[in-house]
């Protein structure tokens, strides 16, 4: 297991780390203190420790932290500043989308990454975008709906 | 009185810090010197343990402690739940910390590791050593029933519990009867799949108490863990963190007892987190239930008797089983007046993962049964199902199979006709393989724990000079609002802008002991006793304004930040110089109260009689299906369910509640497979153990009746539980209407359509 110096940018901030070549993004973010990306399987299959690397939805539990050198990573808790909320997190609340919260952060992060590609998603975008984002609280009609609702206030 | 907070969707106060992602989850909490923990677990569903070597593992660098049951103060306990009351032998089951002896399940934990890091936890199992003598292990209720059956518990007979019920006479009943149906029905796991994986962190604190922060739904567990250890149960502490979705899942004990005694040991803080894969193997799950129904009535549709008979699958220790077989028991023939009822309801213990609670609690089985049931009987009178239903809905002043008198409003009806209704017009297929189909069922589910419990809650709340506000109370939050609502409560009682109240929830030692948050319970317990509180603080508030306003105390209203008058609004006084003069004579600015639940005595034999629940929730489902009857598929294209909950205090966190119900309840009766052979569950992950997606499901529309009739504060019922009642027999209703077939277990697989379908043609031939 060979360590390597890699660097990168997490939220806006720069780190230059020494990593072993098998430490998962995941666990690297959250040992950093980027507790928001979640563990929820460790394999792919419930979108609840999604980031954006390089503006790339992205599921950290899957990805080696040494291919993120020289890269860019954001979580939920990235988006939103001190006294601003991200919109679409907003519109989670608005919408009663939040119940337990534990998947809220892979959401956001999803949502936005549709909204990045799509501005104007039908109800079937978002739904099949957010499949690999588990909810086991809300029934995601509320989440769905947030998303949809967020993408008519950013057009007008 | 106007209600100005009551009443309105505002946004929960935790919702902020969970969009932001700033909420530490149990797992996401660390401390200097933490070690990792993690458990070693049995490779057998049944066997005896010869010996256990963890030489290897100890001398490992980096191990800190490895513990089997030896090292267990008190290995085994009597189960009591947090419960403070004596319920007697049927009621409680053994807690076993750490195997010892002999192996009942697979993957039961045998011992626990605290090393460096996870990876040296990990490497450390495999080094851990036993020698087992593999024993038949037997793995279906049915069987294990059976005389010379393997034991698989420290009874001799393998039914840990059985209820009757024993209303009317049921002989009469079915000699009166015109038409009869019969049914057997069964179904299978289901995992609570929470996103959350058990989680907490342990440790000693400088005076010697064991504090563990974790996500649990009952920080009363603090006593068993205490008895664990054998120390005083002021020498456990639980900080309970806001919850990564509950469900039932962790209403028993999961990572604690373990985390306890790694911790004690150790002397480090310790955290244990499990993988899914653990989750999905070893945690409890919903009981699988056989059911064999009969039920009989005249010609105009009156049901003359109900003969049930349940079996459920206890899993290897009794966890909760006995109650969740009661609370079946009592919802046995549903929401129904029927004057002969006979239930024999057994749980059964066998060498599979323990079973234990899961919203609803035992009514969801029986539920797919009684609205099977009621189809089949509408369809062989020739009778709309609908109208069947209304000639037997229970009624205020009608008895419940226990006999107990129901005395408040039961408007089903009402729910059935404006759910169905609300469908609209049937649509038309678009394809002609695929047919369209619509079904209803209602339910009933308790809210309340069981009246022999003799449940309690306490509440404090306290006034801040500045006019702001304090909240403890011990509710564990599982994302429901739970601790919101208080805050609502306070806000709509004392004036007190919501963004002024403050809420501590979930601290064993520092918040008023709430209870569970289980048994839809917390509205109602935990809402009753803030509003008790409130009450009290009111009457102190408007007798020191009465003074300062010269007038007196039945003319004064409270509401935006100020007391006035109600005959001239324009008089008032804020609450800052309001509170402040009352600080300043002395005036107690807090209140902690508490609220009983009506009590009962706890049942002395197996026949279930009176009352058992303080109140029960009543809803109605309509669905549209899809069935494919080429491919077998089954697609929900519509769902409505309308409630009764009473009042609603804050509407879309009920609607949250009914639309979230629903869909874990459409993942129940049509894709959640838990496939177990020989006592190994085959689908741990959840690519093997599938549970809606946003693709799955429709939306759920909900409509929400305020009867005003509810137990809780301001008139309300508790909605928790009650949406996973209903929505699976109303698809089981929905595929016969559509394709003529009676699927009778869950869950509903494109294979069993197809077989059915199959079948239904060979028969039609035949005859
Ligand atoms: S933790 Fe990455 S997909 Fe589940
Ligand atoms: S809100 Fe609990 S998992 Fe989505």
């Amino acid at each position: 297991m060979r360590d390597k110096l890699i660097n990168l940018k997490i939220n806006g901030k720069k780190y230059q780390i020494t990593v072993k070549s098998n430490t998962l993004l995941l666990n690297l973010l959250r040992e950093l203190g980027y507790t928001d990306p979640k563990y929820g399987c460790g394999i792919g299959e419930c979108g609840a420790c999604s980031v954006l690397l390089d503006g790339q939805l992205t599921l950290s539990c899957l990805t080696l932290a040494i291919s993120c050198d020289n890269k860019e990573v954001i979580t939920a808790a990235g988006l939103s500043e001190k006294d601003q909320l991200h919109p679409l997190a907003q519109s989670l609340i608005e919408h009663a989308a939040i119940q337990c919260g534990f998947c809220t952060p892979g959401m956001i992060i999803a949502g936005k990454s549709l909204l990045d590609k799509n501005p104007n998603p039908t109800e079937e975008d978002v739904r099949q975008y957010l499949r690999g984002n588990l909810c086991r609280c809300t029934g995601y009609a509320p989440i769905v709906e947030a998303v949809l609702d967020q993408a008519r206030k950013s057009k007008s | 009185m106007e209600l100005k907070v009551i009443g309105k969707s505002v946004p929960k106060y935790d919702a902020w810090g969970k969009a932001r992602g700033e909420v530490i989850y149990a797992d996401d909490f660390s401390m200097p010197g933490m070690l990792y923990g993690k458990v070693f677990r049995a490779s057998l569903p049944r066997a005896k343990i010869l010996s256990i070597d963890t030489s290897k593992a100890e001398n490992l660098p980096g191990v800190h402690a490895v513990i089997t049951h030896k090292d267990v103060p008190k290995n085994n306990l009597r189960a009591r739940f947090g419960q403070g009351t004596e319920i007697g032998a049927q009621f409680e089951g053994l807690y076993r910390v750490l195997a010892e002896g002999e192996v009942r399940y697979y993957g039961e934990p045998i011992a626990l590791i605290a090393a460096e890091t996870s990876e040296i936890a990990e490497k450390a199992c495999e080094l851990i050593e036993v020698q087992y003598e593999p024993l038949p292990g037997v793995f279906d209720p049915l069987e294990a029933m059976q005389p010379g059956a393997p034991q698989v518990g420290e009874k001799e007979n393998n039914i840990a519990s059985h209820f009757k019920i024993r209303k009317g006479d049921v002989e009469k009943g079915f000699a009166q009867a015109d038409v009869i149906v019969e049914g057997f029905y069964q179904v299978g796991y289901q995992d609570h799949a929470y996103l959350e994986l058990e989680s907490g962190v342990a440790w000693v604190d400088d005076d010697g108490t064991i504090v563990i922060r974790v996500s649990s739904q009952v920080i009363e567990h603090f006593r068993e863990v205490a008895e664990v250890l054998d120390l005083p149960h002021s020498r456990v502490r639980y900080i309970g963190t806001l919850i990564g979705g509950g469900f039932g899942g962790k209403e028993d004990i999961t990572v604690e007892s373990y985390l306890a005694l790694l911790a004690w040991k150790t002397r480090r803080p310790v955290k244990l987190t499990y993988t899914r894969k653990e989750s999905l193997l070893v945690h409890s799950k919903r009981h699988p239930y056989y059911m064999y129904y009969k039920t009989g009535a005249t010609k105009d549709g009156k049901i003359t008797a109900v003969h049930a008979k349940l079996i459920s699958d206890a899993g290897s220790y009794a966890a909760l089983s006995p109650w969740v077989l009661l609370y079946s028991t009592v919802d046995a023939v549903g929401p129904y007046n029927v004057e002969n009822v006979k239930v024999d309801a057994y749980t059964v213990m066998t060498n599979t993962p323990i079973t234990s609670a899961f919203r609803g609690f035992g009514a969801p089985q029986v539920n797919l049964a009684y609205e099977s049931q009621m189809n089949e009987l509408a369809k062989k009178l020739g009778m709309n199902p609908m109208e069947l239903r209304r000639k037997n809905y229970l009624k205020q002043g009608d008895s419940l199979a226990t006999g107990y008198v129901y005395d408040r409003p039961v408007p089903l009806d009402l729910l059935a006709q404006k759910a169905w209704e609300a469908l609209g017009p049937k649509r038309t297929s678009s394809k002609p393989q695929v047919k369209i189909g619509r079904g209803l069922a209602v339910g009933m589910c308790s809210y309340g724990r069981l009246t022999f419990l003799h449940d309690t809650s306490r509440s404090y709340v306290r006034l801040e000079l500045d006019g702001s506000a304090l909240i403890r109370c011990g509710v564990p939050d599982v994302g429901g609002g739970q601790g919101h609502i208080l805050a609502q409560i306070v806000s709509e009682e004392l004036g007190v802008p919501l963004n002024l109240i403050k809420i501590h929830v979930t601290d064993s030692q520092l918040t008023p002991l709430a209870g569970t948050t289980t048994a839809t319970r917390q509205l109602y317990m935990s809402g009753n006793a803030t509003l008790k509180a409130c009450r009290e603080l009111k009457q102190r508030m408007f007798r020191k304004a009465a003074q300062m306003l010269l007038t007196n105390e039945e003319d004064l209203e409270v509401g935006e930040g100020k007391v006035y008058l109600k005959s001239d609004p324009t008089r008032y006084i804020a609450l800052v110089p309001l509170i402040n003069r009352m600080s300043a004579d002395g005036d107690e600015l807090y209140v902690e109260a508490q609220f009983n639940a009506p009590f009962s005595d706890v049942p002395a034999k197996e026949i279930i009689e009176g009352r058992t629940f303080p109140d029960f929730t009543f809803g109605a489902y309509a669905v549209e299906v899809e069935v494919d009857e080429e491919t077998g598929k089954v697609e929900l294209k519509r769902v409505v369910a309308a409630f009764d909950v009473g009042r609603a205090l804050n509407p879309i966190l009920v609607e949250g509640q009914i639309e979230g119900g629903a869909v874990q309840g459409a993942g129940y009766a049509l894709m959640e497979d838990m496939v177990i052979k020989d006592g190994i569950i085959q689908t741990p992950s959840l690519q093997e153990y599938l549970i809606p997606t946003s693709l799955d499901v429709p939306d759920v529309e909900s409509i929400l009746i305020e009867s005003g009739t509810g137990l809780g504060p301001y008139g309300a019922k508790g909605i928790g539980e009650p949406p996973i009642v209903g929505i699976a027999p109303a698809i089981l209703n929905a595929i016969d209407d559509a394709v003529g077939v009676r699927i009778t277990s869950l869950p509903v697989t494109s294979e069993k359509i197809l077989m059915e379908l199959k079948a239904s043609k060979e028969g039609n031939k035949a005859a």
